[in-house]
């Protein structure tokens, strides 16, 4: 057993720690070391709490047992799934961090006398607010989290479901949640949390419903700021400093990730999150049903054109995620490379469902990272390049975007891919992207289409370089 | 008149928002999903709450709903844990400079 003080400076140390793991993700070289300091720190988190309570008699062994099960199971996750299931991952671990912060919030409720908080019925007033926020904002994450996980995983359609009245209703839902934590903290009542647990969970579910599925990089960011929030509501009520500094820097880095994102498809936050986005533009769509001419060639014509050219630039999107068609893409570039064409690859903030989700595919296809670059690095280097590979990627190449201020998404920031000398377009089909508008680029004098898979497009092109 | 410790505890939280403001700002764009593994990972230190639970046994023995709560959200918070950081230490793997050996 050692000493609550001692106890506290080391759940400052590994709180410490976590701060210099996010730090070293600064750079890739320093960011394998900020990974070891972040699992320290959670040694040390586990370890001192073992010590402090310093109870080994039978709980200790049940507590290890459940302990080596989900540790066996997140590690078999961790080693199975495959690098573009990312999105969903990220999400199902949200859910499980937010479940997690209800169990011990109920844990808490029910055994307040464990943590020193009181007893059941008179906890004190200053935990009891803690611990129910926690709950509240944690069944939020869980809900939330389960919804864009159904979504990513393609098991609910992507699509934004909403219904009349739709924002009011939450707003009461919302209101009624902030009215139950005063309830219950006047009253003391164990049905009034159970009512709060359910009306969150509730919340969660109904928020996220509405937003479609190009969202998700927004709603994902935003629900790892919730999971951090509901942490640090719980470690206000345990007081650990260790879990109030990882809830601050969670809940701060989900919430720059969302700001990121909102910005990369110059939208509010708050027109995100009330969502439909995608939904109501489908009118739009339909008026250009008027056939325009379109140019549309075969692997051979790509690959003439590229063999011609000095520099081609690489925009990969979505698509190519979901057609699994990196490792064939990194084969095609070294096809290109061997004949001394300069490659790079240009990557929109909001490319794919979650931030950063192409530089991990690139990065799995063992595409070194200083040919990857942001927007802003390379969007001058189109004007130069000979030939843009857009695969997979519609709406952040769209120029309507700089030219049409009719455009739902005019003034986003977009790929300037138009101004290369010319642009291969490997897409399915003309169908317009999730914005649910056309992209002026399919018709540009200079655009050619290649309709197929993009895997196979790109294996067919390196068959004809 | 004595501080309530809260305030104390209050002024750890507003000062990590600030380092987790500065921190996370310097993460470069292509590390942001490894960011949030990682930070899934760390988040996850929730268990201590679920270790406190799950060892609070008392006269009735080792199980009482309070503890059960406690051992699941301890199974829960470990499958992040494992899994956050492993996956994280995947994907930072992958990451590498122009070729070398090429």
């Amino acid at each position: 057993m050692i000493s609550a003080n001692l106890s506290a400076i080391f759940y400052l140390i590994s709180g410490v720690l976590f701060i210099l793991a996010l730090r070293g993700l600064s750079s890739p070289e320093t960011s394998r070391k900020g990974n070891f300091f972040g699992i320290t720190g959670m040694i040390i988190a586990i370890t001192v709490t073992f010590l402090s309570i310093g109870n080994f008699s039978n709980g200790f062994y049940f507590v290890l047992i459940f302990l080596l099960v989900g540790g066996l199971v997140g590690s078999f996750i961790a080693y199975k799934i495959p690098m573009t299931a990312m999105p969903e991952l990220v999400a199902g671990f949200h859910s499980l961090v937010g479940l997690a912060a209800v169990f011990v919030a109920v844990a808490a409720f029910l055994n307040p006398e464990a943590f020193n908080l009181g007893v059941p019925g008179d906890i004190k007033l200053g935990s009891l607010i803690e611990m129910s926020i926690g709950a509240a904002i944690g069944a939020i994450t869980f809900s939330g989290s389960i919804i864009a996980f159904l979504k990513l995983q393609g098991i609910m359609s992507g699509s934004p479901i909403t219904f009349k009245g739709q924002h009011p209703f939450n707003l009461l839902i919302l209101i009624s949640i902030i009215v139950l934590i005063y309830l219950l903290c006047s009253t003391q009542s164990s049905n009034l949390f159970w009512i709060l647990l359910a009306v969150s969970f509730l919340i969660g579910f109904l928020l996220i419903i509405p937003i479609g599925g190009a969202d998700m990089p927004v709603v994902i960011s935003m629900l790892n700021s919730y999971s951090g929030w509901a942490a640090a509501g719980i470690g206000f009520t345990l007081e650990n400093t260790a879990l109030i500094i990882t809830g601050a820097l969670v809940g701060s880095s989900g919430a720059i990730l969302s700001y990121i994102m909102c910005k990369g498809m110059n939208r509010s936050f708050f027109n995100v999150i009330l969502g439909g986005f995608g939904a109501t533009e489908q009118s739009s769509s339909s008026q250009s049903t008027e056939q325009k001419p379109v140019k549309s060639g075969n692997a051979d014509d790509a690959a003439f054109l590229m063999k011609n050219a000095s520099s081609v630039i690489i925009v990969p999107g979505y698509g190519m995620a979901v057609a699994q068609a990196q490792h064939a893409l990194r084969e095609m570039v070294d096809t290109l490379k061997k004949n001394e064409i300069k490659v790079s690859y240009a990557i929109h903030p909001v490319a794919g469902r979650m931030p950063g989700h192409m530089n991990v595919l690139l990065a799995e296809a063992n595409v070194p990272y200083d040919e990857v670059f942001e927007l802003d690095e390379i969007n001058n280097d189109f004007a130069n390049a000979d030939v843009a590979f857009v695969i997979g990627a519609n709406d952040v190449t769209n120029p309507a975007a700089k030219t049409d201020p009719q455009s739902p998404i005019y003034g986003m920031p977009v790929l300037d891919v138009e101004k290369c000398k010319s642009v291969l377009f490997v897409k399915r089909s003309l169908s317009p992207g999730y914005a649910g508008i056309d992209n002026d680029l399919f018709y540009k004098e200079n655009t050619l289409m290649l309709f197929a898979d993009a895997k196979k497009m790109t294996e067919d092109i390196t068959k004809n370089l | 008149m004595e501080i309530d410790p809260f305030i104390f505890r209050l002024s750890i939280f507003i000062l990590s928002i600030f380092i987790g403001y500065y921190v996370v700002w310097s993460v470069t764009p292509s590390l942001h999903t490894p960011l949030m593994s990682v930070t899934n990972a760390i988040s996850s230190v929730i268990i201590v709450g679920a270790i406190i639970a799950g060892l609070a046994s008392n006269s009735e023995g080792v199980f009482n709903i309070s503890s059960i709560f406690g051992f699941l959200a301890i199974s829960l918070a470990a499958i992040n844990i494992f899994g956050g950081f492993l996956v994280t230490q995947r994907m930072l793997a992958m990451y590498k400079k122009k070729k070398k050996s090429k």
